[in-house]
C-alpha cells in the first residue's frame, strides 16, 4: 500500500489493479466465447473493478477475504496469481484449486482468499465464523466479506450480520450492489431501501459509497478498517456499482432497460473516471495508456500460458474428498 | 472403568478433548444451561463462555460460522439440538463444509463435529423425531457416526473431535440415560463395527439404538434355540463391510434393522453389498426391518407404528430361516 499522502501513487496503483482485473476478465470472456476453453459459466465483474481494487487495497495478504461467484476482481486484488486463476478457469493443472473448482469456486488460501461461492449469500456466515475464529485466537487479522445485492434477501445475511454484532467480530461486510440479482433487477424484488438500512437496523454502522469511484471506495474502506483494526465493531460498506454485462458471459442481458448499459459505459466506467481524476493530478495520457497496455499484455500472456497447461490427471476426481473413508483409497 | 450414561459419556469425551486441546470449542443454542438434553451441563462453568458458546437461533450461522472458524484452525463441536433442525443448515453442511476441501483443491480442511440428536423420543412428533442418517452417507466428504452405547459415545466422540474430516454425529435421543461401563482409554477407529453377540444361524446388522434392540432380539431368539449374531456398524461412513460379509458367510442369513424409513435407507446398501460380495453364501431370503414410508405422529399409538421392535426383528430372523 502506498504511503499516506502519496495520492497520485495510490491512485496509480488502483488504476493498475483495475486495468489488470478488466484485462483478466476480457481474456476470460474470450477464452469462453472465442476459444471455447472455458466450458462452465463465468460471471464477469466488468464495470465493477473500482470496488474490488478500492476495498482490497486496505487489506493485507494475511487478512481473510471471502467472495462471490463474481469474484475474479476481488481475488486478483487480494493478491492471487492471475496465471493460477486463469488455469483454474480453464480447469487445468496448476490452477488455484487444481482445476477442481473453476471460476465459481476460485480460492487461494495463500493470499487469505477463502473461496468464491456458487451459492448466493452462503459466504456471509462462513466469513463471520472466520472472524469469530480469529477473535478466539486473539489474532489481529481481520475479515472482509464481499457479497452482492441479491444476497441480502437470503437468510444467511440476517444470521451472519446479527451474529457479528452479538459477538463483536472484526469483519467488514461489503455489499457490492450491481443492481442485478442474476437476471432480475434487484429493486423489483426487494422490500425497503436495501443493504445499508438493513445493517443499521441490526445496530451495525453502514457507509454507502459510489462504488465506481475507486478513490472514494478506498478512502471509505480505509476509515472503516482503521476502526475495525482498533478493536471496533463490525461494519458494512454498501458500494453502488453497475454490472455492465449479463449474469454470465453468455447472458445477453436483454432484460435490462434499453440504453442503460451503454449509458453506464459511457458515463460511469470506473477506469475512465479514475483516468480523468489522474489526468487532473498531472498523470499523462501516455503513462495511463502504458498501464493499460501492460495489463492487456500481461493477461494475453496469462491466457496463452494457461491454455498450454494440461488438464489434471483423472485420479484427481477421487482426491481430497476426505481422509477417512476416502474414495481414493477404497473402491466403492 | 466408570459407570456413565450415554449423555454423560459424550460430555466426558468433550471435556477430556477440551482439556487436551485448547482449539476445541462448542457452539450452539442453550449450551450454557447444559444443552437441551444436559449434554453440556457444567462445561460453561469449567471452560467459559468463549469456548462453550451460546448462540442465537441461527442454524445457518452456527453451522457456517463453525466452518469458517474451523478453516482458521479451531476445532468446533456444533450442536444442532435435534437432527431435524440441522436441515435449516443443509446448504452449509452439504454444499459448503462437505465440498470445500475438494472444490478448493485440498487447500482447506473442516475439522468439525456436527451433533444432531436423532430418533423417536417421547411423542416428539414429525419435526423432532427423524432418523436421516442415510442422507449423510450419500454426501461425499462427510463421516457419519451413530453410537449406540455409553462406551461408543465416549470413544467415538473423542475420535470425531480428533478427526480432520467433518463428522456428522448422530446420537439417539431415546438412550441419553442408558448406563454402561466406560473405559476412557478405549479408542475408536471409524469404519469398525462391533460384534455385540456371536451367533451361527443369522446375522442381525444394525446401528444406533436399533442395535440395542437387536441385542435384545438375539436374547429372545436364543431362548428359541436360534443363534443370532449382532453386528453394530457404529459408523455408517465409512462402514465395516468386512465384518458384515464375514458374518454372513458364516451364518448364511441376513437381517438389517434400522429405525429410519426403510425405503432408501442404509439397510438397502448393506443388503446390496452382501448380494454382490457374498450372495452365494446366502441360505435364505434377506429381510429389512425399517419404518414405513410415513411420518412420525404425536399420539403414542401412532408413534408406535413407526417403531422397529424386538418382535419385528425376531420375526424377520425366523423368516430368513423359513420358520
Amino acid at each position: 500500500m502506498p504511503a499516506v499522502g502519496d495520492n497520485t501513487a495510490r491512485a496509480r496503483a488502483l488504476l493498475t489493479m483495475m486495468e489488470r482485473i478488466r484485462a483478466f476478465e476480457e481474456q476470460a470472456v474470450l477464452a469462453a466465447e472465442r476459444d471455447k476453453l472455458v466450458l462452465g459459466a463465468i460471471h464477469p465483474s466488468i464495470g465493477q473493478e473500482a470496488t474490488a481494487a478500492g476495498v482490497m487495497s486496505n487489506f493485507a495478504i494475511d487478512d481473510i477475504m471471502l467472495s462471490t461467484h463474481r469474484g475474479h476482481g476481488h481475488t486478483l486484488a487480494k493478491g492471487a496469481d492471475p496465471l493460477a486463476m486463469m488455469r483454474e478457469l480453464l480447469g487445468r493443472q496448476g490452477g488455484c484449486c487444481g482445476g477442481k473448482g473453476g471460476s465459481m469456486h476460485i480460492a487461494d488460501f495463500g493470499v487469505g482468499m477463502l473461496g468464491a461461492n456458487g451459492v448466493v449469500s452462503a459466504n456471509i456466515v462462513i466469513a463471520t465464523g472466520a472472524a469469530h475464529g480469529l477473535k478466539m485466537q486473539g489474532s489481529d487479522r481481520i475479515v472482509v466479506d464481499v457479497f452482492g445485492d441479491g444476497a441480502i434477501n437470503r437468510g444467511p445475511f440476517l444470521e451472519g450480520l446479527n451474529w457479528a454484532v452479538v459477538f463483536d467480530l472484526p469483519i467488514l461486510y461489503v455489499c457490492e450492489d450491481n443492481r442485478y440479482s442474476a437476471t432480475t433487477c434487484t429493486a423489483d424484488m426487494m422490500a425497503g431501501k436495501g443493504a445499508a438500512v438493513r445493517a443499521e437496523a441490526l445496530g451495525m454502522r453502514a457507509t454507502t459509497v459510489d462504488g465506481n469511484d475507486a478513490l472514494a471506495v478506498a478512502d471509505a474502506t480505509a476509515e472503516i478498517t482503521a476502526r475495525i483494526r482498533a478493536g471496533g465493531p463490525p461494519e458494512m460498506l454498501h458500494a453502488l456499482t453497475y454490472r455492465r454485462g449479463g449474469h454470465t458471459s453468455f447472458d445477453p442481458a436483454k432484460y435490462k432497460p434499453a440504453g442503460e448499459a451503454e449509458e453506464q459505459t459511457a458515463l460511469n466506467d470506473p477506469i475512465n473516471r479514475l483516468r480523468d481524476t489522474l489526468a487532473l493530478q498531472g498523470l499523462s495520457v501516455a503513462e495511463m495508456d502504458t498501464i493499460h497496455n501492460e495489463a492487456q499484455a500481461e493477461m494475453i500472456d496469462v491466457l496463452t500460458e494457461a491454455a498450454k497447461t494440461p488438464f489434471p490427471p483423472d485420479n484427481m476426481a477421487l482426491e481430497d474428498v476426505q481422509d477417512i473413508g476416502s474414495p481414493a483409497q477404497e473402491a466403492y | 472403568m466408570e459407570k456413565m450414561t450415554y449423555a454423560q459419556a459424550a460430555r466426558e469425551a468433550v471435556r477430556d478433548a477440551m482439556n487436551a486441546d485448547k482449539s476445541v470449542w462448542c457452539v450452539g443454542e442453550d449450551l450454557g444451561r447444559g444443552g437441551v438434553f444436559g449434554q453440556y451441563i457444567g462445561l460453561q462453568d469449567e471452560f467459559g463462555k468463549e469456548r462453550i458458546v451460546d448462540t442465537p437461533i441461527s442454524e445457518s450461522a452456527i453451522m457456517g460460522g463453525a466452518f469458517g472458524a474451523a478453516m482458521m484452525g479451531t476445532r468446533p463441536i456444533v450442536e444442532m439440538r435435534f437432527s431435524d433442525f440441522a436441515l435449516c443448515a443443509t446448504d452449509e453442511l452439504v454444499n459448503q463444509i462437505a465440498k470445500a476441501r475438494f472444490m478448493f483443491g485440498g487447500q482447506s480442511r473442516a475439522p468439525m463435529v456436527v451433533r444432531k440428536p436423532m430418533g423417536l423420543w417421547r411423542s416428539s412428533a414429525a419435526q423432532h423425531s427423524q432418523s436421516l442418517e442415510s442422507w449423510y452417507v450419500h454426501i461425499p466428504g462427510l463421516v457419519v457416526a451413530c453410537p449406540a452405547t455409553p462406551q461408543d459415545n465416549y470413544s467415538m466422540m473423542k475420535a470425531a473431535i480428533e478427526c480432520d474430516d467433518p463428522v456428522v454425529y448422530l446420537e439417539h435421543k431415546n438412550i441419553w440415560l442408558l448406563e454402561g461401563d466406560v473405559d476412557r482409554d478405549q479408542g475408536y477407529e471409524f469404519g469398525t463395527a462391533v460384534r455385540r453377540c456371536e451367533g451361527q444361524d443369522v446375522t442381525l446388522v444394525s446401528w444406533s439404538d436399533t442395535a440395542n434392540v437387536c441385542e435384545k432380539a438375539a436374547a429372545t431368539l436364543a431362548n428359541q434355540n436360534i443363534s443370532a449374531e449382532v453386528i453394530d456398524l457404529r459408523s455408517l461412513w465409512p462402514w465395516d463391510k468386512n465384518a458384515v460379509l464375514e458374518s454372513v458367510r458364516k451364518t448364511g442369513r441376513l437381517v438389517v434393522a434400522h429405525e429410519s424409513v426403510q425405503v432408501g435407507g442404509f439397510g438397502g446398501e448393506v443388503v446390496a453389498t452382501v448380494a454382490e460380495h457374498a450372495g452365494n453364501a446366502l441360505r435364505g431370503p434377506v429381510r429389512r426391518v425399517g419404518a414405513p414410508r410415513s411420518l412420525v405422529a404425536y399420539a403414542p399409538n401412532l408413534e408406535d407404528q413407526m417403531r422397529v421392535t424386538e418382535a419385528m426383528i425376531v420375526a424377520a430372523a425366523k423368516e430368513t430361516m423359513g420358520l
